[in-house]
């Protein structure tokens, strides 16, 4: 599971009002090289929580990002290149993601992760 | 590439080895796929550099389809663990680098904004009733710029209504009418292989 995915998922639990960010929990993290295409990073950074992405980043060991980032920064290629690096080359390969809310456990097996819920959860 | 180079490409991907009818899972063909993804891109520019979500992947056709057709991410989203399973080994096969979640997309929590198109092949609801339309609903909600999907043609003006007036689109029209021939899949079917009618299906949602 990518950190763009991560930067997606909500905990969907019924009753739930913050499911987002999941906390990760890791077994194994992976990276994977990808081409860097610098017109997509831009055209996605605005679409990125990116207190969401520099967390998930930290807990997989990648601390290159910066907290803040001014505009002017998607002009710096060495920026998009950690951008693009923290966003689609990690992978969270075997762990679980962790509903903020409820503390409920969604594992995550061979990059995929579970979000199906239980019966008493929809 | 060209349509007949893409639809040859998903003529030879693997599919369901043991569907389960409750999930109403039938492949999406090569014929269907490639032109849904073809026109997806030719005609309206939605595929190439875009990120992409395929509901409902099954194993994978159209996600594979919008991968071939340089979309930038493609996400395949499955209920179902052996389908997700196929689907990454097709995709592994032609060496596409794709995402997978296991959901059911009616429980789905999806950010919108990041996902700039949907693709979907839905249960036609014949199995659950409104399946498809739960689908639906859900794409239009996460999809930012257009979700394309097939729906019976006899449930034609059932899915504009549903599309305009409850699941916020801002436009919904049927780009061709196609025959989606359905292989002798399951033991109920009685005949070999029968064809019926469906719609290819362009929505807009509004903007937010």
């Amino acid at each position: 599971m990518r950190l763009l995915t991560h930067n997606m998922l909500s905990s969907n639990i019924k009753g739930v009002t913050n499911g987002f960010p999941l906390r990760i929990e890791i077994e194994k993290v992976v990276e994977k090289q990808v081409d860097f295409n610098a017109d997509f990073l831009r055209n996605m950074f605005p679409k990125i929580e990116w207190k969401a992405l520099v967390g998930a980043a930290l807990t997989l060991g990648y601390v290159e990002l910066p907290e803040e980032v001014e505009p002017s920064r998607l002009d710096s290629e060495d920026f998009l290149r950690k951008f693009h690096h923290a966003l689609l080359e990690l992978h969270l390969e075997e762990g679980a993601l962790v509903c903020p809310e409820t503390g409920r456990r969604f594992p995550v097996s061979k990059g995929i992760p579970n979000m199906l819920l239980h019966e008493d959860e929809v | 590439m060209k349509l007949k180079q893409l639809e040859g490409i998903l003529g030879g991907l693997q599919q369901f080895s043991n569907p389960k009818v409750e999930l109403e899972q039938y492949p999406t063909g090569p014929h269907i796929a490639s032109r849904m993804l073809y026109t997806a891109e030719n005609s309206f520019g939605d595929v190439t550099d875009k990120v992409v979500a395929d509901f409902g992947c099954g194993c994978g056709t159209l996600g594979v389809a919008a991968a071939l057709l340089d979309a930038e991410r493609v996400i395949g989203i499955d209920i179902d663990s052996q389908s997700l399973e196929i689907a990454s080994l097709n995709a592994e096969e032609l060496e596409l680098d794709m995402d997978y979640i296991q959901c059911d997309i009616k429980d789905l929590g999806l950010r919108a904004e990041v996902v700039d198109t949907v693709v979907m092949n839905p249960p036609f609801g014949t199995r659950k009733k409104g399946a498809d339309m739960d689908f639906l609903s859900v794409a239009l909600k996460i999809a930012s710029q257009a979700v394309y999907s097939l729906h019976k043609t006899s449930t034609r003006d059932h899915v504009k209504r549903a599309a305009l007036q409850h699941f916020n689109a801002s436009s919904a029209e049927v780009i061709c009418e196609l025959r989606y021939d359905v292989p002798q899949l399951y033991k109920f079917h009685k005949k070999r292989e029968v064809d019926i009618a469906v719609d290819l299906w362009r929505f807009v949602p509004k903007s937010i």
